[in-house]
């Protein structure tokens, strides 16, 4: 996918002014994020679960390579296929040789990010096969040739009646020429199009939320079904999984499992969770005949070893966005690749570069609500920290803000001078008025008010007068 | 594997190996690791998925029934009646594809007489499933396919109704023993191709996040448990 992540202060400003983006955002307070409270509550063991599941991945990515080459071994011995990918363009490839070997012409897919990190759909249909995704919230982006917002409801910036006309639009040479107005009605046509697209799929796609070592299995987490049927119907199965994805045993998917589905969408369990081991067994009625498993690094193995590895712990449940202000202000679109708020601030400038994506941890108020309810807790404010400092340190920083860092700090370590200069700021701040307790306009501080107010100091002084005061 | 296939494994094995500042896992490290594998410590155990075998019975009803499915508890000789009456109260048509399952061939379906019944794979045009389950768990109400002769996957999912028999000795109370049970059966390293856990039936929340049941799988679910 092409990054828009170096505009990203632009971005923000469209985000911002799009009223039906604003409109489908101010959904998720009372969405996920309650739904993920009250799962939580209902299980006294989930926080000590939430320690175990940061120790597996811990476990797993110290010992990275032995868990891949055993779950290579037991998809082998099972009659599969694994393929090494140490770059998108190696994985593209591989896939693209994969459908073309079957002589594919459409390819039915389960929603990945890693595809779309990759960019697979473009390359496929470069080579003439058509990619046709398959998860409701994919497929209502891919008709309207949209990026996803989110990474487990791609289409959660879009309303209802944006959806309505984008199945009109599309359906209607398929006979579906009634606008409707009900979301189970549009459930029920995307189900009846995508049906047939499942059954004329000459491949199937998935990614993988866990890779088992011990027993070579790919286990996938969905709702829809959609994952299954693609796993199913088509002749052959291929998995695109990223390293990090492998995990030692199924007892550790037990506890994974636990906290992946409360924390993405409250559920105490998704509907479908599915292991697959290899293809078609003797004597089996269906599933496909040909298995491959493509595991992708993509620029993860150096991340470990490093300060930002923590982040390869994350198993991809939305939690941080659902929680994040301003992923809750700005929507998806704007952190300009394919993964949002949190978790993209700190992965995506690791994945394409500080110098395209050094504007993403800058996004964030260091409120902490990610971290507190990330499951495998992943400190991601201070990852953000790591990347503002490097930033910083590579001088890609705008040299007004270079500047005025630099003047603070002068002042900031002469308390005299700190405490005589606030006094005076203080003062002159209370000739604007303060009554209001905030100020709507203020010379000097248009790119602050422009969108905010700012909040009017006190009467009784600074904080340092104050307290000094109120000391004993 | 093809000479770039060979160097594309050694490069990201070796990356990681890099990173982690050391070599291949050997000597004491290594068997520290396989002895994991071969036997694998359990989580923090979940209180409510540790019950007595009739409240694991009772908890997997209710969350199966939270979870938008419809749940029936009937006696062995009850089961095909049980199902006839279901597709009735629903308005559905008497007719289902049901999996090839020994356990299933067991119950009287001979007595229904309306009921017609095909036994093979899910096909396009199937209103109704039946199969059987390999587990049911207490602690989410979900039950357990296992692939097979014996159980097709497509019955699972191309139907819009799913009618799945369980007895409630297969109900066990949380993931792990599940786990215990797949191994005793098929082995250690010979998982089933498909194991699907499913919990009710098939959903989205895709669109302005309230779910809406049947995306792509069934649209309803129907447990009947067996008493025994």
């Amino acid at each position: 996918m092409e990054s828009t992540a170096r505009d990203f202060n632009d971005n923000v400003d469209h985000a911002l002014a799009d009223p039906n983006l604003q409109d489908s955002l101010s959904k998720l307070k009372v969405g996920f994020s309650e739904r993920r409270r009250q799962a939580a509550e209902r299980l006294p063991e989930f926080e000590a679960l939430r320690d175990r599941a940061r120790d597996i991945k811990n476990h797993a990515l110290a010992n990275l390579d032995f868990y891949l080459e055993e779950f290579e071994r037991k998809v082998l011995a099972l009659g599969g296929h694994v393929h090494w990918a140490p770059t998108a363009a190696d994985a593209r490839r591989i896939i693209g040789e994969l459908c073309q070997s079957m002589g594919a012409r459409t390819v039915a897919k389960s929603k990945s990010m890693v595809a779309e990190e990759i960019a697979l759909n473009e390359h496929l249909e470069e080579i003439g096969i058509a990619p046709i995704e398959t998860d409701l919230g994919e497929y209502i982006i891919q008709l309207r040739h949209e990026p996803p917002s989110h990474i487990i409801a791609p289409a959660v910036h879009l309303t209802k009646d944006q959806v309505a006309d984008t199945f009109l639009e599309h359906h209607a040479k398929l006979g579906f020429t009634k606008r409707l107005t009900e979301r189970s009605d549009l459930v029920a046509e995307a189900r009846h199009v995508l049906r047939q697209k499942f059954l004329d799929a000459d491949v199937g796609l998935t990614g993988a939320n866990f890779l088992v070592a011990e027993t070579g299995s790919s286990m996938l987490v969905t709702n829809e079904g959609n994952a299954d049927l693609s796993n199913t119907l088509p002749r052959m199965h291929i998995v695109l999984a990223s390293i990090e994805k492998v995990i030692p045993t199924l007892e550790d998917a037990a506890v994974l499992l636990r906290v992946l589905a409360r924390s993405a969408t409250g559920q105490e369990s998704s509907s479908y969770t599915t292991l697959n081991t290899g293809p078609k067994r003797p004597g089996d009625l269906d599933g496909p005949e040909h298995y491959h498993v493509v595991i992708l690094d993509n620029g993860r193995s150096a991340v470990l070893g490093t300060e930002m590895q923590d982040i390869l712990r994350c198993i991809r449940c939305g939690a941080c966005m659902n929680h994040c202000p301003v992923y809750g202000a700005i929507g998806g679109h704007a952190y300009g690749w394919v993964y949002p708020g949190p978790l993209g601030a700190v992965l995506t400038p690791q994945l394409i570069g500080v110098e395209e994506a050094g504007n993403l941890p800058n996004a964030s108020t260091f409120c902490g609500r990610c971290e507190s309810v990330c499951p495998v807790r992943i400190p991601l404010p201070k990852l953000m920290r790591h990347w503002r400092e490097r930033e910083f340190e590579r001088h890609l920083t705008p040299m007004a803000v270079r500047q005025g860092l630099a003047l603070w700090s002068f002042v900031a370590r002469r308390p005299a001078l700190y405490r005589r200069l606030t006094g005076l700021a203080n003062r002159v701040l209370a000739l604007f008025g303060r009554a209001e307790g905030r100020y709507r306009a203020l010379p000097l501080a248009g790119g602050w008010t422009r969108f905010r107010d700012l909040p009017a100091p006190q009467a009784g002084g600074t904080f340092h007068a104050q307290w000094k005061k109120r000391r004993p | 594997m093809s000479a770039t296939s060979t160097t594309a494994r050694a490069q990201i094995l070796n990356g990681i190996r890099r990173s982690l500042r050391r070599g291949e896992i050997t000597g004491a490290e290594r068997e520290a690791v396989e002895a994991r594998l071969a036997r694998p410590p359990l989580g923090p155990a979940v209180a409510r998925a540790r019950l007595a075998q009739p409240e694991k019975v009772a908890l997997f009803c209710q969350w199966a029934e939270t979870n938008n499915a419809t749940v029936a508890r009937v006696a062995a000789p009850d089961v095909a009646a049980e199902v006839v009456s279901f597709l009735a109260r629903n308005n559905l048509p008497a007719r289902a594809a049901m999996a090839p399952s020994p356990l299933l061939a067991g119950y009287d379906w001979g007595s229904q007489k309306m009921l017609s019944l095909r036994q093979g794979r899910g096909e396009a045009s199937d209103q109704v499933s039946i199969t059987g389950a390999f587990a049911g768990i207490a602690e989410t109400g979900t039950l357990v396919m296992a692939s097979g002769p014996d159980h097709p996957v497509t019955l699972n999912l191309l139907p819009d109704t799913h009618i799945v028999v369980i007895r409630e000795s297969d109900i066990v109370g949380g993931y792990e023993e599940v786990w215990v049970r797949l191994r005793e059966r098929y082995g250690k390293d010979c998982m089933p191709r498909t194991v699907n856990t499913i919990t009710g039936p098939s959903r989205t929340g895709d669109i302005e996040q309230a779910m809406e049941l049947g995306a792509h799988g069934p649209r309803r679910m129907h447990i009947v448990v067996v008493r025994e």
